[in-house]
């Protein structure tokens, strides 16, 4: 662990267990397939055998004569279209008309059973006509045949075009003394948590609607299924058990929430479906499959002149979070770095793929591959070291970038210099023997958006109820979504840690629409920084009662006191003082139970032209990771050994979940550069399963050193940044430039498998380059 | 048709007896029919090591084992595994050492650790990789979990 000073807070700063950890190790942590109701039914669902079809007609009529089946939903019944962006609404709950991917959902049944629903399945009949299969996005550029959606740019699949230039790219590339270019090729990567999606819904004769749901955003879920169904949000409830991990794959509201809840509606039963693994394989909204070209400019001294950056991204049937996907891979190109001349062209194209959609540091990762495996091509031109290059280059703290991104804190430099110092990079770095080395990789990334998506600006992007009854438990109301990342435990420890008191006093309540005050959810890594704001808020309205209270009692000025462990005392003279319960009664007593609303917006900012608010964020985080590897140049195998991660997520609020994000982000980025590719035969998918679909495993986990250098953001809750997304970033050029340091061969085709590693090598020694001897 | 005999087994340390198809997966019988919902179902094709279980002491895919062939024999579960009101040594380890993030893997994990432990009280790092390599984690990179293992040997006598 890098040189930290001692936190100067009781517990923030420290190593925090989860507080459900004793839940979850003895089973007893309740995930949504854990419910049950009386009653309930079993829903399943038919899915699309073909990549585009028109569906001329779908005959219920056998399935719904089938004893046991109370329901066949097919899509005409709910065609008010939805999506998590308010601009793109292009799904519905069911097909209607046309079957988009191979897996689209075109009837849904509710029965007594699996068995009998499977049955019922099987005797639905589609007459369909097969239409064009697109699997390629170029081919989806221009005009096609039979579009996949009517509202593609120009009869083309095209589902959004972003173009931007800020400076003057060929003036500035016109007086670089090297530049570069590097073509990367990216397969799409899923985010293969562990709990299969599932939603239990319960329409009741009062006129409202239960959900039980897996998601990582429940008020988007609230919106849509309120959009969809045509209730109004105050009838419908959203609940959010635990959840088995998300990853961005649980964070658009889904189809087949709608339908359990449609299906609720029609047969006034409790219904749940719970998705197989092959299912969740389909239903994706992962990674993007891209393409994208890169060419960077330096002058003479290795200051970067300008990017110039193309982007062609797969987009599957929908758009799903697209929009964003195609601004973030532009503008998430630039950070940590001062680029003064920036040009981009990046477009999604639709095909007949299962839709991409967020994952993991969504937007960032591709991208940032191919500009890191440039910057180190052009170290090696200019002959400049590739951490000199970087430092050379660092955005300063306090700075605005040339598209208007307002930086605030950095502590990029001190991730540098903790990297190189902590792997030894200065007699590694081209010194180590033929198939040995150590490669440089960088990250940037948003600590949340300062756009809320399906929201007016102007009301908060997180609120926190509190309420503390007599009995001293402090109950916490919050719409954030803990799915894994610790934000139950965090939310907690800051209340704790502004009124003083054990944290086993604070009971964070499980999200339910009823009484969760909103709060927008888990993605774009923006629950610590926000949520934690709200906390605080909140815990210092209730403090400044407390104080209040205990100055009556003490009968000495409320200033001179301060709040210590389960207690309020005169400063300088500790032994003055009252309880926590003594000051709490005595607050409670004009208005019995106290309760405190906190919350927190970010202010706007960023430029005004088009397209200007997306990836501004109140922080970002910054990252500089060192891998070394080892390859077997016989069989093209190679190991990870290690990895330095130096990260800057300003104070680290929990260490131990920020490891273990840290961690579980280089587990995911390994994944993608090492192995993992979602499968094409054309537009169909041909591994759908955790067998076919590897993830790594215990064996391919590096060792992991974690340096957190970071220095407290200004705005951020007690100087804390994300650490959920950005953490996986650095990974991916890490590793790659570390093979390039092994072996001589750049690889710009991810996943990096041991076949295209022989092929490297192969077309290496064929052109007569040799490495280090060999 | 004829119902089956009731299946009759010892379910974390009881004798059970329950009545059982011969088509029924030992996953759906422990989790649809006795609520025994703390073995979680991940793939139902043995391939993330959620829905592991003790039988006869042995880890177990309880997603591809039939639950007829457990007749007569010892099945234990995360259920069986939690001491009354408290943790064991490796729950408590899991817990200390943040090897939980989701948590859905973790009772799969909890269950292979135990069996490991018990059999080898001081395993090494490889041993512990090579007993936990049937359990996907998607979570934690696996590093916590290792460690945990390890912080719970290391407090055994």
């Amino acid at each position: 662990m890098a040189a930290t000073t001692p936190s100067p807070y009781r517990l923030l700063g420290g190593k925090i267990p989860y507080i459900e950890g004793p839940l979850k190790v003895t089973g007893r942590a309740e995930y949504t397939d854990d419910f049950r109701r009386p009653g309930m039914l079993v829903a399943r669902l038919l899915r699309s055998p073909w990549p585009h079809a028109r569906l001329r007609s779908i005959d219920a009529r056998r399935a719904r004569a089938l004893p046991g089946v109370f329901a066949v939903l097919t899509g005409e019944r709910y065609p008010t279209p939805f999506g998590v962006l308010p601009i793109t609404h292009d799904e519905t709950a069911i097909a209607v008309g046309k079957a988009r991917y191979t897996g689209d959902i075109i009837a849904a049944v509710a029965a007594q059973d699996e068995v009998t629903a499977e049955a019922a399945l099987a005797l639905i009949e589609v007459d369909a006509e097969p239409l064009p299969e697109y699997s390629d996005p170029r081919i989806g550029l221009s005009k096609v045949e039979a579009p996949i959606h009517d509202r593609g740019l120009n009869g083309s699949n095209i589902q959004k075009e972003v173009v931007q230039h800020f400076g003057d790219v060929d003036a500035a590339f016109a007086r670089a003394a090297y530049s570069v270019r590097v073509r990367g090729v990216f397969a799409g990567v899923t985010h293969a948590f562990t709990e299969p999606m599932a939603t239990i819904a319960e329409a009741t004769p009062d006129g409202r609607l239960t959900v039980w749901s897996a998601t990582q955003v429940p008020h988007y879920l609230h919106r849509s299924l309120s959009e969809v169904l045509g209730l109004p949000m105050h009838r419908i409830r959203v609940i959010k058990p635990e959840v088995g991990g998300g990853f961005g794959g649980k964070s658009d509201p889904l189809p087949h929430e709608i339908v359990t809840a449609a299906l609720s509606i029609e047969t006034g039963r409790p219904v749940k479906l719970l998705m197989d693994r092959e299912d969740v394989f389909y239903t994706n909204h992962g990674r993007h499959p891209t393409q994208n070209d890169v060419r960077i400019g330096l002058d003479a001294e290795g200051r970067i002149l300008a990017y110039d950056i193309e982007a062609l991204i797969d987009g599957g049937a929908w758009s799903s979070f697209g929009t964003v996907t195609t601004y973030y891979n532009g503008v998430l190109s630039m950070g940590p770095y001062r680029v003064p001349n920036f040009r981009y062209r990046g477009r999604r194209v639709y095909t007949n793929r299962p839709p991409s959609g967020a994952m993991r540091a969504h937007g960032g990762t591709n991208i940032r591959y191919s500009v890191e495996v440039a910057l180190d091509r052009l170290a090696e031109e200019a002959k400049i070291d590739p951490f000199d290059l970087r430092a050379r280059n660092a955005l300063p703290p306090n700075s605005t970038t040339i598209n208007e991104f307002r930086i605030t804190s950095t502590s990029f430099l001190k991730c540098l210099d903790a990297a190189r110092a902590a792997s030894g990079w200065d007699r590694k770095f081209r010194q180590l023997d033929y198939g040995r080395g150590v490669g440089l990789g960088c990250g940037f990334y948003i600590s949340g958006s300062n756009s809320p998506i399906h929201f007016t600006p102007k009301m908060p992007q997180s609120t926190v109820h509190l309420k503390v009854d007599m009995d001293g438990g402090i109950a916490v109301h919050s719409m954030q979504a803990d799915i894994g990342q610790g934000s139950n435990t965090l939310l907690a420890a800051i209340v704790a840690e502004v009124l003083g008191v054990d944290l086993e006093r604070v009971h964070v309540q499980r999200v339910d629409s009823d009484v969760s005050p909103i709060d927008l959810g888990s993605y774009s890594s923006r629950v610590t920084f926000m949520m934690g704001n709200a906390a605080r808020s909140a815990a210092e309205q209730l403090k400044e009662k407390l104080v209040a209270a205990a100055a009556e009692l003490l009968e000495r000025p409320a200033p001179t006191l301060e709040v210590v462990h389960e207690r309020i005392q005169v400063v300088g003279a500790p032994e003055v003082g009252v309880t926590f319960l003594d000051a709490l009664h005595k607050a409670m007593e004009p208005v019995g139970a106290l309760l405190a609303t906190g919350s927190y917006n970010t202010s706007p900012k960023g430029g005004t032209f088009k397209g200007a608010r997306a990836g501004t964020a109140p922080a970002y985080s910054f990252a500089a990771y060192v891998a070394e590897v080892d390859v077997d140049v016989e069989t093209g195998e190679y190991r990870v050994d290690t990895i330095w991660a130096a990260f800057d997520c300003g104070r680290a609020l929990n260490r131990l979940a920020v490891e273990g994000q840290i961690e579980g982000s280089i587990h995911m980025g390994l994944g993608q550069v090492m192995g993992e590719t979602m499968s094409y035969r054309g537009a169909r998918l041909f591994n759908p399963s955790l067998l076919e679909y590897k993830i790594p495993m215990p064996q391919q986990m590096p060792k992991v050193e974690i340096l957190l250098v970071g220095d407290d953001d200004p705005e951020g809750p007690f100087g804390a940044k994300e650490a959920g997304e950005g953490p996986l970033i650095a990974t991916l050029p890490a590793v790659g430039n570390a093979l390039y340091d092994a072996i001589g061969v750049r690889f710009t085709e991810l996943p990096i498998t041991p076949d295209r590693v022989l092929r490297g090598l192969d077309l290496r020694r064929r052109e007569g380059r040799p490495w280090k001897g060999a | 048709m004829p119902s089956p005999e009731p299946l009759r087994f010892r379910l974390n340390g009881h004798p059970a007896e329950v009545p059982c198809g011969s088509a029924r997966v030992l996953l759906d019988l422990l989790r649809e029919d006795l609520a025994l919902t703390g073995t979680k179902r991940g793939c139902d094709l043995g391939t993330c090591g959620c829905c592991t279980v003790l039988l006869d002491g042995r880890p177990t895919l309880s997603c591809l084992t039939l639950a007829r062939l457990v007749g007569g024999h010892e099945v234990t579960t995360i259920e069986g595994i939690s001491p009354p009101g408290g943790l064991s040594a490796v729950q408590a380890a899991f817990v200390e050492r943040g090897a939980t993030q989701c948590g859905f893997c973790t009772p799969g994990f909890i269950v292979t650790a135990t069996a490991l432990l018990r059999d080898h009280p001081h395993p090494d790092r490889d041993e512990i990789v090579r007993a936990i390599s049937g359990n996907l984690c998607r979570c934690t990179g696996y590093t916590k979990i290792i460690e945990a293992i390890e912080a719970a040997a290391g407090s055994r006598p």
